[in-house]
């Protein structure tokens, strides 16, 4: 195969085509694109990814992942600190997060429990959070997981664990989305839509 | 190589981005896997949750490979245990013990008939924590049966008396009458009615769980001891929670 590239180039392009959403195809056009924007992106890049890189953390408190520890969002005076947010993932924070729909803390779990994966209680970060709500400034925990199985089997797991304290366990409605067609939804979503059913205000 | 069946979704695992390999008990193939492309995409991932009821269809180049399925979800029971949490923790552990127990690609009709009437257990509003148990333990009874371990409760091992058999002989797996097997009643393990005579006998928490800790028995002794060194913790903890109502 003939080489138009050297082997650094080549390295950069297999390392971008680690990146989920990219293959070796567009792995080599972002590849193309930073070299001809050197100055403009490549070298900020490579800054932003160092200094990332050097200072990345978990945060001790919620587990979410930022440069300060504890992160941004335990930190915030102005969140709510008697209301945590369950998650399965930094992702799923991120994505509650931008919503800016609630405004009190996090707890990212690190996962599902999964009898067939092997994950265990032992392996989430479920002692953390028995620890915080043990503390006693927690009125309510919301079991914000993923609508799976492994996903509710966790938020009942939790539910159990948190039964001795005295806080009020919530979980998230299932339901038909926003913008969503019954003729499209799946029978399980209409199932819990059906069954998670509310009185029409006037 | 190319099949067209329906089955019942045991797992689905993440490949790479948002590929996966599914495992299914299928009707006529037995517990099958493969690959799917976009399997965990945000079109599919919701076809592929353990429970589901699929169409599949299976295509290789070779019969030893992998394979891919395509699939169509025919029914989805989870609209009406993800609110409960003893319904996901005996879906979990039915799914885990024929995981864990049938062999890959040989046809089972009644294990695969059994799974899909816990299944439907299971959905149906009305059903209870002790009939899921003991549903459970007669697919548990049943998949022993397939694999070649069948239990003989017909009678009784010592005097061939076929009533009031109430004890299993754990070196056997035969049953034992109430006035054979009293002395040794502390080393037997305990036969609920129903299990002994199907469609006879009271069905409650307690002769649930000795129902599971009997099928348990066998189960970790001849397949889980040798391939993966004890129960599923799902079956565990769908245990542990039996065992908690029975004490409240």
């Amino acid at each position: 195969m003939p080489k138009s590239h050297g082997s650094d180039i080549d390295a950069l392009i297999q390392l971008l085509a680690k990146l989920p959403g990219l293959g070796p195809r567009s792995a080599r056009r972002s590849t193309l694109q930073l070299l001809k924007k050197r100055d403009s992106v490549m070298v900020p890049l490579a800054h932003a990814l160092m200094n990332v890189a050097d200072t990345v953390q978990i945060c001790e408190v919620c587990s979410n992942i930022d440069t300060h520890n504890p992160c941004h969002v335990c930190e915030d005076v102005r969140r709510d600190r008697t209301t945590i947010c369950v998650v399965e993932d930094v992702s799923d924070l991120w994505a509650l997060d931008r919503s800016e729909t609630f405004r009190g803390q996090y707890h990212v779990l690190g996962g599902t429990l999964s009898a067939l994966d092997g994950i265990g209680p032992d392996d989430l970060t479920v002692d953390s959070l028995i620890g915080r709500v043990r503390s006693g400034e927690i009125d309510e925990v919301i079991l914000a997981l993923n609508a799976t199985v492994d996903g509710q089997t966790t938020s009942h797991y939790l539910a159990e664990k948190l039964e001795e304290f005295d806080v009020k366990v919530t979980a998230l409605a299932h339901g038909v989305p926003v913008g969503g067609e019954l003729d499209y939804l799946d029978d399980g979503t209409l199932a819990a839509a059906l069954r998670a059913r509310g009185s029409v205000s006037s | 190589m190319e099949w067209q069946d329906e089955g019942i979704v045991l797992s689905a695992t993440r490949l790479g981005e948002s590929d996966a390999v599914l495992e299914i008990m299928t009707k006529n193939h037995g517990r099958a896997r493969g690959f799917i492309k976009g399997g965990m995409g945000r079109r599919n991932k919701a076809n592929l949750q353990a429970g589901n009821f699929l169409s599949v269809n299976w295509r290789s180049r070779l019969e030893t490979n992998l394979g891919r399925f395509t699939v169509e979800l025919l029914h989805s029971p989870l609209g009406n245990m993800l609110g409960d949490g003893n319904r996901l923790a005996a879906l979990a552990a039915v799914t885990s013990v024929v995981v864990t127990t049938m062999t890959e690609r040989e046809p089972h009709l009644s294990v695969y008939e059994g799974l899909g009437a816990i299944v439907k257990l299971l959905e149906a509003s009305d059903s209870s924590l002790e009939g899921w148990g003991a549903a459970f333990s007669q697919l548990e009874l049943g998949i022993l049966q397939e694999l070649g371990y069948g239990l003989d409760l017909s009678e009784c091992a010592g005097t061939g008396s076929t009533e009031n058999l109430i004890y299993v002989s754990p070196k056997s797996g035969r049953a034992v009458s109430e006035e054979a097997g009293f002395l040794y009643r502390d080393k037997l393990l305990s036969l609920p009615a129903f299990l002994a005579s199907p469609g006879e006998g009271k069905i409650d928490m307690q002769a649930s769980v000795e129902a599971l800790r009997l099928t348990g028995y066998f189960l970790d002794r001849y397949v889980w001891a040798v391939r993966t060194g004890g129960q599923p913790a799902a079956r565990e903890r769908f245990l542990s929670s039996l065992q908690k109502h029975t004490l409240s």
